[in-house]
């Protein structure tokens, strides 16, 4: 069998001049189709430079990214991403955002028609139709992160990438995102990597978790299968064993073995 | 204060279809008229300068209305310059035209010199602003180019066109460019980088970055160079027709001066301000609604 998204002994060294950090090394991960994956650690450990390498905003210094068995060395909307700060364009319209991705990925496939029913649809899908012609200032975060995933999923992409999308967010909003990803991920099967830092979020949310070593030279210590049945109920977790089960290996790989040291700094 | 609105979008409201009713409100909802809550904000404005006016006119006119004093009292520009206040469009031959007129030649000017200089001086801008290594090149240059004073300009442009009109428009341009080339690569290069990597994950092209996320992420930049630089050119505009002769308001203080009518200098004075000041606002104007939305997120 052959995995949908394949990490290749992927390694990243930033040069500045004649000094050289490696931040990770010898990444080897395989993800399959419509799978959830999470990527947690400490601050630092390069989670988002992973995320980042996926995408193709970095360049990979060893090793290869492949989605279907072919490399991917350069960004592209098979591989959208949803930044942590929703980085939606404030001079447009929450209609017209979606738009700029839906416009230029489906230029000559769609007809005009067809492009603005699937714009409403992906608005639809994270209920913000309603505000379609506001402006990114005029709504709050959590709408605005919202939209964003609404313009990645717009992209229809290969796999989405999800960088630490609930962060900024207050717990309420963010519980409330938390349950329409998993409804979008339920409905729509996509591959997602989502990067945390939240150890409940990577439990309810993924199938897999990936827990990093502290940077630099980080790498992968461990992977956790996350055996709950979907659809998850956040209430009806909080006292389930297997629940709190993966919760407590999460926090014991965080905070016992690989405690953040600051003095390292 | 919604009160009232409420209950008449509700009559308003009332005879329609349920389903259109929803909208109708909306669309059809008369703006509220307040002429005394108008008049009194249009006083706030306008009185505390009148009366400054008045009182500079008054001081003015005690200070030089003496038998020999150097320079005309505000009644004695009333008495010589009437015409040109009162009728700004006259014509009474080729060099005999109201000061409207020549105000109209010399912005024609301006528009094409700094037309140019926006559409060029962006242009270099967003060069500079996207490379490093232009940036180091040309940084310096225009440092110091964007410091010589439009007049020096003006012996070398009218060597090199050999003609007064293309020359004034050269200055224009050479003067007004400097702003908008450094105030747009600056905007340029403080792009988020968000917005870059939007653009990398769609793959947008080099002309669609331009348009799409380049020029509106700069456009507060780009709009307040614009603003510096039309200033600079209506300032460059009079020293430099003043000097190249033909019909634009500057020459014809060159012109008056020669034939001692100082009242006629007064007045164009007066004109140039109000001209430039109103170049200042349209380009503000143009900007906020450009920009609307882009400064504030």
């Amino acid at each position: 069998m052959t995995a949908y998204l394949k990490l290749d002994h992927i390694g990243k060294t930033f040069t500045r001049g004649s000094a050289s950090t490696e931040v990770l090394r010898d990444i080897r991960l395989t993800i399959d189709k419509g799978e959830y994956v999470s990527i947690i650690g400490h601050s630092g450990c390069g989670k988002s430079t992973l995320l980042n390498l996926v995408a193709g905003l970095t360049e990979v210094s060893q090793g290869a990214v492949l989605l279907e068995n072919q490399e991917v060395n350069a960004p592209g909307p098979d591989r959208a991403v949803v930044f942590q700060n929703h980085s939606l364009l404030p001079w447009l319209t929450v209609y017209e955002n979606v738009n700029l991705a839906v416009s230029k990925v489906f230029s000559g496939r769609k007809t005009r028609a067809e492009r603005h029913d699937w714009i409403m649809e992906n608005l639809t899908l994270v209920q913000m139709a309603h505000a379609r012609d506001k402006r990114p200032s005029e709504i709050s975060g959590g709408m605005k992160q919202r939209v964003g995933i609404a313009r990645a999923l717009a992209m229809e992409p290969k796999i989405l990438l999800l960088d630490e999308p609930f962060g900024a967010l207050d717990a309420l909003t963010r519980a409330h995102l938390q349950d329409q990803m998993m409804e979008i991920h339920a409905r729509l099967g996509n591959t997602i990597i989502m990067i945390t830092h939240d150890v409940d979020e990577a439990v309810l949310l993924s199938d897999r978790i990936v827990m990093m070593t502290n940077g630099p030279t980080a790498t992968i210590g461990e992977v956790l299968d996350v055996p709950l049945e979907r659809p998850r109920n956040r209430i009806a977790l909080a006292s389930d064993r297997t629940y709190l089960r993966c919760r407590e290996a999460v926090l014991k790989f965080l905070y016992e073995r690989h405690r953040f040291v600051e003095a390292a700094e | 204060m919604s009160l009232p609105a409420t209950k008449s979008d509700v009559v308003v409201a009332g005879p329609f279809k349920p389903r259109s009713a929803a909208i109708v409100p909306l669309a059809a909802q008369p703006r509220r008229f307040d002429p005394r809550g108008l008049a009194i904000k249009v006083a706030q404005s306008v009185l505390p300068p009148l009366v400054v006016i008045a009182i500079l006119l008054g001081l003015w006119q005690a200070a030089f209305s003496g038998p020999d004093s150097s320079l005309p009292p505000p009644s004695e520009v009333w008495a010589q310059s009437r015409d040109l206040i009162v009728e700004p469009f006259f014509v009474h031959g080729s060099q005999d035209i109201g000061l409207g007129w020549r105000v109209l030649v010399s912005l024609e000017r301006v528009a094409y010199g700094f037309g140019l200089a926006a559409i060029v001086g962006v242009l270099i801008g967003a060069l500079i602003g996207q490379s490093v290594w232009a940036m180091r090149g040309l940084d310096p240059i225009f440092q110091v180019l964007r410091t010589v004073p439009p007049l020096a300009w003006l012996p070398l442009s009218l060597a090199a066109f050999l003609d007064s009109r293309p020359s004034a428009i050269f200055v224009i341009f050479i003067t007004s460019i400097w702003p908008v080339i450094i105030n747009t690569a600056v905007g340029i290069r403080n792009i988020p980088q968000d917005y870059r990597n939007v653009a990398l994950v769609l793959r947008l092209n080099h002309v669609e970055y331009f348009f799409k996320i380049m020029v509106p992420a700069a456009a507060p930049y780009i709009f307040s160079g614009l603003k510096i630089g039309v200033g600079l050119s209506w300032l460059a505009i009079v020293a430099a027709e003043m000097l190249t002769g033909g019909v634009g308001i500057g020459f014809f203080i060159w012109d008056a001066w020669n034939s001692s009518r100082l009242t006629d200098i007064i007045v164009a004075l007066v004109y140039i301000g109000l001209v430039g000041f109103m170049l200042d606002k349209l380009v503000s104007f143009l900007g906020a609604l450009v920009t609307r939305g882009t400064s504030s997120n």
